[in-house]
């Protein structure tokens, strides 16, 4: 088959990998047994040094890169980013990508059956944090004989994992990358979280979270929580570029069906989301994401709590995103050099809002590429063989909308 | 950029493993030397795109922000040197900067051109702005909104509490010691608050 995508890494497939050894989480309980699903791209090298984590966000999956043989439309949600040539270079890196506890994706989850009762776990899954996350991505880094990671890179919630990898295993990583992060959210945050769960809980369908016994969803509470999940994801000035005040018809109505142009845009995006993700899984990933906050444990002193890395930080933020807004970057840049990290921030000016950081924008993705040129040279995985690959600009970046990008 | 001769007299100050503050550290050329010469670590600061860009690819830790409210992020005596090279004349509040770098450097460095310089005495008296190659802008199109002389600094520096430690005026490479404040292009200066 013609390449779909070019400089793309290809068809991939997604692997299994189980683990029988029980994992303590944070909430203090135990999950016995997970699987986790996974993709690789590139080579790993003889000296194992080429490894390269992607830790997705809240609605992203382990399908980072290319695209898959019997679904060539199903572009990995990171393609601009990653392939041979592109700013995080396959020719050298060897990455991975992993769906987390607590996903739908396929990793052990919500969804899936509890070997213990032989029933979906619904609202029996525990809370799952970042720091168990990380933890059971370590494991899996075993499996495939991954020592050390030449760099974790992440957005949003994935950030998140990225900086905790420094935290809770220093030694076995070189670089961590957090891009439209916090080092915890904000009340605002939390709070919008909070409206999200509530709309989710409150569908009769959600039935406390055990609706697969009943052959339900919450749909409408999961698509009002991805509607208001996706306003915060954009800026306002581009919705207002975007769909400004346009009608669907010529008039008003005086009615309260659909009539402007982004009520539309937003059901639609609320209507497919809900169709694919699953309601236990928002719950979860909206949790640990109120839960993250390193500096919990040092008093709010965020510069000790980061005292223990010892990795390379490059920090990137959007000026327009007021979901995860450059002021938190800020403090974490704050932190990390007060605790004397190597550390290199970048501001970046995109109008796109949180979403940005998964958007073509060629100064972020020159950033990244530079970044991880030199994270290369480190590692002894060489130079670029080709020159750098950006994905096209100008409102390229348009094809985000609409084809379920995975926001924060 | 033409070549810069304060550079190399930048580095003959900087003792090995100094921790270094660069503000306005441009595409990083400065930092990544001290880096390699002098195995110094520590930051630029910088604020184009470009430059930041730049930096990264010169391998340097580099933070985009504004050296004007940006330098709060960092605590008191953080570095022991904090460097302002060439970059004085574009700031909007030259005082507070350089009362930012005493507070967070041992000892701060600066260069700037030289307002003083000859050929930009000539320049005004012949009726018109200078144009030189320390000071290449048109005056309509020009970042540098704060442009003294090696005297005026001398005073700034006295009037923030700074003590001059070391004071050049080179042209072409060159220290300049017969009548610096006219005949040298570039102030060279190294300080730290009155103990």
């Amino acid at each position: 088959m013609a390449d779909p995508q070019p400089h793309s890494v290809g068809a991939v497939l997604a692997q299994r990998a189980g683990f029988l050894e029980p994992l303590i989480l944070k909430a203090g309980k135990t999950l016995a047994s997970y699987e986790l699903v996974y993709e690789t791209y590139g080579t790993l090298n003889a000296e194992r040094s080429n490894a390269v984590l992607v830790c997705h966000a809240l609605s992203g999956s382990h399908h980072v890169a290319g695209w898959y043989a019997e679904d060539p439309k199903k572009v990995g949600w990171w393609d601009n980013l990653i392939g041979p040539g592109k700013p995080i270079d396959t020719d050298r890196f060897f990455v991975i990508g992993v769906n987390n506890i607590g996903g739908c994706h396929g990793s052990t989850g919500p969804g899936s059956v509890d070997r213990a009762t032989g029933q979906p776990y619904g609202a029996a899954f525990p809370l799952v944090t970042v720091e168990d996350w990380v933890a059971s991505q370590a494991r899996l880094m075993d499996r495939l004989g991954i020592g050390r990671l030449a760099a974790a890179i992440g957005g949003s919630l994935g950030g998140m994992q990225a900086m905790q990898w420094t935290l809770s295993y220093p030694d076995r990583i070189g670089h961590a990358l957090v891009i439209a992060a916090a080092s915890r959210l904000s009340t605002q945050n939390i709070a919008f979280n909070d409206v999200a769960r509530q709309a989710i809980v409150s569908d009769p369908d959600f039935h406390g979270g055990n609706f697969y016994a009943h052959k339900a969803i919450p749909a409408r509470g999961l698509k009002l929580a991805r509607m208001l999940g996706h306003i915060t994801y954009l800026s306002e000035d581009l919705l207002m570029e975007k769909f400004g005040r346009v009608l669907k018809r010529d008039e008003y109505g005086f009615n309260y069906d659909v009539e402007f142009e982004i009520e539309s845009y937003l059901r639609y995006q609320g209507d497919k989301f809900a169709q694919v993700f699953d309601a236990n899984t928002y719950l979860l990933m909206t949790k640990a994401l109120d839960y993250f906050d390193p500096a919990k444990e040092t008093g709010g002193d965020l510069a000790r709590a980061l005292s223990a890395a010892k990795a390379g930080f490059f920090v990137a933020s959007f000026a327009s995103d007021w979901r995860f807004p450059p002021e938190r970057s800020r403090e974490m840049v704050k932190a990390l050099v007060a605790s004397r990290k190597a550390v290199t921030y970048a501001e970046i000016d995109a109008p796109h809002g949180h979403d940005a950081f998964l958007l073509d924008n060629p100064h972020y993705h020159q950033l990244v590429a530079a970044y991880m040129d030199n994270v290369a040279r480190e590692v002894g995985a060489g130079e670029r063989r080709t020159a750098l690959v950006l994905a096209a600009t100008e409102l390229a970046e348009m094809r985000g909308y609409g084809a379920g990008r995975e926001g924060a | 950029m033409t070549q810069r001769h304060d550079f190399e007299l930048i580095a003959s100050w900087i003792p090995e493993g100094s921790r270094v503050l660069d503000l306005g550290c441009g595409d990083g050329t400065l930092m990544a030397g001290l880096a390699t010469t002098r195995g110094a670590t520590g930051y630029g600061i910088e604020i184009e795109e470009a430059s930041v860009l730049a930096s990264v690819k010169n391998g340097i830790h580099v933070i985009q922000n504004d050296i004007e409210d940006g330098m709060t992020a960092f605590e008191d005596n953080a570095f022991d040197f904090v460097i302002l090279s060439q970059t004085l004349q574009a700031m909007r509040n030259a005082e507070r900067v350089l009362n930012e770098m005493l507070r967070v450097g041992r000892e701060g460095i600066v260069t700037f051109p030289n307002f003083g310089y000859w050929r930009h005495r000539m320049d005004i008296l012949r009726g018109r702005m200078p144009v030189s190659r320390t000071l290449p802008y048109k005056w309509y199109d020009t970042p540098n909104i704060h442009l003294c002389t090696v005297k005026d600094f001398e005073d700034l520096c006295a009037a923030v509490g700074a003590e001059i430690l070391d004071e050049r005026v080179i042209h072409g490479g060159r220290t300049v010691k017969v009548l610096p404040n006219l005949l040298g292009s570039t102030g060279v200066f190294r300080f730290r608050r009155k103990p």
